[in-house]
């Protein structure tokens, strides 16, 4: 494998930067919201009385 | 298939371990198409930008698929009015914009030492823009009105406006003298073809973002179906 971008290395690594950032944000947030909607509907997580 | 998914029960069922299994064959693919991304020999032309193909075409392909799927949901949910379908149109649409957003950013940086800009009103570039102006114009409608039964149908009749666009990206490059290079991959003519080292890992990460959009979409399907089903309960207790 070949990681020496060159003279082309501040092209090539911010465009890879930036995929990482916006495929970790799309995880974290799809996670996150999936967690916390499962715990507002579903009363044995959510710990209260409401049904 | 649609009318299996319809229910939600069945959905929420298969979608519990659809999600995980598309999020692990994503993580494979995707770190193959690094693997191969980065074992292939530099370009002739463009050098080592040529890894960039890797991650920018993909996400634009990704960028139209999602947004395909967000028309066919908005219909859906035009047509039979299906709560389900609702939720997929809505969950569509961030990630769509996400991928969009990517095919222009990296799509710049790879302008830049290639084209010699950053930017340029070429045809294919401008449509891309107006791809990503419709998700957000979409996502802006639904969080403008509050009726969600009005604001799922005011969006879905946005989202089926701009499905319009899609025809307009992909023929772009042969409908005008376009500075962005013309297919090189589905419908490319033998002479434009990319040869199988390159097109090894750009088909890798390619089937990659389409698992990994297949997972976050089901896992924001759930997180909405979800959520209102809280809303409901919290509107119940609420009436007392």
């Amino acid at each position: 494998m070949d990681f020496d971008a060159g003279k082309y290395a501040p092209h090539v690594w911010p465009a890879f930067a930036a995929v990482a950032v916006v495929f970790a944000w799309m995880i974290v947030d799809s996670l996150a919201r999936a967690r916390r909607w499962r715990r507002e509907a579903d009363p044995r997580l959510r710990g209260d009385d409401r049904e | 298939m649609f009318a299996f998914l319809a229910n939600p029960d069945r959905f929420m069922a298969f979608s519990r371990w659809a999600a995980p299994l598309l999020g692990a064959v994503a993580a494979l693919l995707l770190l193959a198409g690094l693997y191969f991304g980065f074992s292939a020999p530099e370009d002739y032309q463009q050098g080592d930008t040529v890894r960039i193909m890797f991650i920018h075409v993909p996400a634009a392909w990704l960028g139209m698929f999602a947004y395909l799927c967000l028309g066919v949901a908005s219909f859906l949910t035009l047509v039979f009015r299906h709560a389900l379908a609702d939720a997929a149109a809505k969950s569509a649409a961030p990630l769509g914009a996400a991928f969009t957003a990517l095919a222009l950013i990296t799509g710049s940086l790879w302008g830049r030492p290639m084209w010699g800009t950053w930017w340029v009103w070429d045809a294919r570039l401008t449509s891309v823009l107006v791809l990503f102006l419709f998700y957000l114009g979409y996502m802006a409608l639904r969080a403008a009105i509050d009726d969600e039964s009005k604001a799922g149908r005011a969006a879905a009749i946005l989202a089926l406006v701009g499905l319009v666009n899609l025809p307009i990206v992909h023929f772009s490059v042969e409908w005008w003298n376009s500075l962005h290079q013309g297919s090189s991959t589905f419908g490319a003519g033998r002479g434009d073809a990319l040869p199988a080292v390159y097109m090894t890992p750009l088909a890798l990460m390619g089937l990659g973002y389409l698992a990994l959009f297949g997972s976050l979409w089901l896992v924001r399907i759930r997180a909405e179906v979800w959520r209102r089903r809280a809303t409901v309960q919290a509107l119940r207790a609420a009436e007392g």
